[in-house]
């Protein structure tokens, strides 16, 4: 593995037999080369490692719910409470390494008492030790996590292992290396615990279904997802809740997993709607879901969930309410086409024209923003119904530098104004400019509402004021009135 | 006679059973308040059906505008049913994103539109198609743009069959394309048409020339020219022509050169006095 370092191409990761042959990380790649011609070479790609790290930790999820990256290469499960689930620790550590070696992973693992204990001794080889204290005091003071410098600081010191470092007094210690190496130190020694981060935050209500033999058919595992939906649904009814959010896991046989989300705008707990929507997702998927070998368990866990108050159940002939029909719609549609696709406006309190909306996802259900008409309730549209973001450059011609605009060409279209109304100044925001500088936070742009020829109207503005901010100033076109 | 009657009137029997959609003198309309046009659609345009408005690229501003404001017609006053509007990116791109500030300008409260923007024009049908079935909503509002080759007589057909079961006015904006067959109630055509000018010749209120290019049952090529009046909440005849400046008392020719104080509610609206 390469990758470009201050414009050299430098060895990343060599493997092992790379490292027998005396190539190690950070050699220039020229070097090795010269080294060993037959060096096969492949680009670094953090990204791409990164995702599939990602894609590793969701598919430990099987194993706990506090499943988290741990720096750049690494995973990190907390198995408190899980491990008696596979008979113990040890069937659970081969477990997990066996399922990333049939990967094509090499995997090292530790089991200890605090994160950081286990993400140290994964990382350096340690004699054998009769108890774990006793293996993280073996450790050599790299195993502090602390930066290049202070670990030498700290060997120059004469101090090797943890053990040497755990003997002399913290005070001490602190004073010459720095807070950081006791607080290090006392988290290696289950002194002090951080807790972990895991990669999902724990669902309140989570339901789960394992299967003895791994289920083929992506049709089958909706079926049971139905079922789960149902019990979901249930749960949430007893707590008077109504999920917004809803995440679906399917973990394949081998290690990996499929999140799907949805997203609702309104708080639901019936099962028929859940599955609508997760019905919605899977054939939106631009890849659809692969089974593999199959799936051989299900997660469906509820991330968001809202107060519901319990709802009678509607008698014969009773009609569901036209709120919850067009709310269901919105989440239908924000399913299938991403939830930014379906918006709502809200108002924002701003003179800047392209400032004064926000367009945001219907499915963050708010109370709908009231708007108020400017202007004088008899006046024409002092706005344009459609704006454009950024404005388009137009050419206009006026009679005077400052005065208003004679005629324009837009998109190769030349338009003689008949009728114009302005200028309407609309100055720039410069109680925002820093220390109140009267330059650099844009012009002043003079709107004119104009109507060509043939009816059409526009919104226009030049950008500067003539004389005082600029000599030639440019025109846009804003807006397009109805 | 009586020979070729009976299967005739047998004929009659089947395809009246075959239409399953409520006959047509049940279907309610809503009116515009431009007289001669409600006359000349006996009541106004039809509730629960598929209009279509065409127009050209250049005059996308008021088709849209034209296609809101007969979607906020469609609806009942004091309703607060949302309005959808579906459209491409490819729209957003060409013609502007909607505009709060000039919705409620033009009297449509921006708080009850959904705006929907779809990547393709498949995904536009499918959800205008999921759209119109859903009763709760006011109005929809599908925008097309450029050559529409999936929306072809099914498509409408399908729109219209939904819209007749649901209630749910259907308003198909096809811009700068060439309109297929369809199985819409009306076809128009929209251009935005000069405003009466205000004191000082200033743009006045939006003007719209419709042209009824289709209608399924009744008479079609008429032509109007219609202003809309956002105080009222309905179209009114045209109020410019020969004698349209005058009906303001304030007269004026414009000023020319730079005009430089500005009054908040209204720019430069003194100028002329």
């Amino acid at each position: 593995m390469v990758e470009s370092v201050r414009g050299a191409m430098r060895l990343v990761c060599p493997d092992e037999d790379a490292l027998a042959l005396g190539l190690n990380a950070g050699m220039a790649l020229a070097d090795a080369r010269a080294q060993e011609p037959g060096l096969a070479v492949f680009e670094a790609d953090p990204h791409a490692d990164q995702d599939w790290l990602e894609r590793l930790c969701d598919g430990c999820a099987r194993y706990t719910p506090i499943a988290a990256l741990d720096g750049p290469a690494g995973l990190m499960l907390d198995i408190g409470g899980c491990a008696h689930l596979w008979g113990g620790e040890a069937p659970l550590a081969s477990a997990v390494t066996d399922r990333l070696v049939r990967h094509g992973m090499r995997a090292r693992h530790a089991l200890a008492g605090t994160a950081e204990a286990a993400h140290a001794l994964a990382r350096y080889p340690a004699a054998p030790a009769p108890d774990e204290d006793a293996a993280i005091r073996r450790l050599p003071v790299e195993a502090l996590g602390l930066e290049a410098e202070s670990a030498l600081a700290l060997r120059r010191a004469g101090l090797r292992h943890i053990g040497d470092v755990a003997a002399r007094p913290a005070a001490a210690l602190a004073a010459r290396f720095g807070k950081e190496s006791v607080d290090a130190l006392h988290r290696l020694l289950g002194l002090a615990d951080r807790p972990l981060r895991p990669r999902r935050a724990i669902a309140a209500i989570m339901v789960e279904r394992r299967f003895a033999e791994p289920m083929g058919s992506t049709a089958h595992a909706l079926a049971v997802l139905a079922k789960m939906a149902v019990e979901a649904g249930d749960q949430l009814s007893e707590r008077a809740q109504g999920g917004r959010r809803f995440e679906a896991i399917f973990f394949r046989s081998d290690g990996l997993a499929f999140p799907l989300r949805v997203e609702t705008s309104q708080p639901i707990r019936e099962p028929a709607a859940i599955m609508r929507l997760f019905e919605e997702r899977v054939d939106s998927l631009s890849d659809p879901l692969d089974p593999g070998f199959g799936f051989d368990m299900l997660r469906l866990s509820v991330p968001r969930s809202e107060p519901l108050a319990p709802s009678q159940l509607a008698l014969e002939g009773g009609k569901v309410p036209p709120q919850d029909d067009v709310a269901a719609l919105v989440d239908r549609l924000s399913v299938r086409a991403g939830r930014h696709r379906i918006q709502r406006l809200t108002p924002r309190d701003s003179h800047i024209p392209e400032q004064a909306q926000l367009a945001l996802p219907a499915v963050e259900s708010r109370a709908p923003a009231s708007w108020h008409r400017p202007g004088d309730p008899e006046d024409p549209p002092l706005r344009p119904l459609h704006l454009f973001d950024p404005p388009q450059r137009i050419e206009a011609i006026a009679q005077v530098p400052d005065g208003p605009p004679h005629r324009f060409r837009w998109r190769r279209t030349l338009h003689e104004v008949t009728r114009f109304e302005g200028p309407e100044r609309i100055a720039p925001e410069w109680w925002r400019a820093a220390d109140g500088a009267l330059e650099g936070h844009g012009r002043t742009r003079d709107y004119y509402r104009v109507e060509d020829a043939r009816g059409r109207r526009y919104w226009i503005f030049r950008h500067g004021l003539y004389g005082g901010e600029t000599v030639r100033p440019d025109w846009y076109l804003h807006g397009l009135f109805a | 006679m009586s020979d070729s009657a009976s299967p005739l009137a047998a004929l009659r029997r089947t395809i009246a059973a075959l239409d399953r959609g409520k006959p047509r003198w049940d279907s309610d309309f809503f009116c515009t308040g431009h007289g001669g046009l409600d006359t000349a659609l006996g009541g106004g345009l039809a509730r629960g059906r598929v209009h279509e408005l065409v127009c050209a690229e250049e005059e996308a501003g008021a088709g849209a505008g034209m296609a809101l404001l007969l979607a906020r017609l469609a609806t009942r006053a004091d309703d607060v049913a949302p309005l959808l509007w579906l459209r491409l990116d490819a729209a957003s791109r060409q013609g502007g994103a909607p505009y709060g500030p000039g919705l409620a300008a033009l009297g449509i409260d921006p708080g009850r539109l959904l705006l929907g923007t779809m990547t393709d024009e498949a995904m536009l049908l499918q959800a205008g198609l999921d759209a119109v079935r859903c009763p709760g909503l006011g109005a929809v509002m599908i925008e097309c743009r450029g050559r529409h080759r999936l929306l072809d007589l099914t498509a409408s057909r399908r729109l219209a069959l939904a819209a007749e079961a649901s209630g749910v006015t259907a308003l198909l904006l096809l811009v700068g394309g060439v309109p297929g067959p369809s199985a819409a109630e009306t076809r128009w055509q929209v251009a935005a048409a000069p405003s009466a000018p205000l004191a000082g010749d200033a743009p006045g209120h939006g003007a719209f020339d419709l042209t009824l290019l289709r209608r399924r049952a009744g008479p079609d090529g008429m032509r109007w020219r219609l202003e809309w009046r956002a105080t009222e909440g309905v179209f009114g005849e045209w109020s410019g022509g020969q004698g349209g400046q005058q009906q303001h008392g304030r007269e004026g020719a414009a000023l020319s050169g730079a005009v430089v104080s500005i009054p908040a509610a209204r720019p430069a609206a003194d100028r002329a006095a």
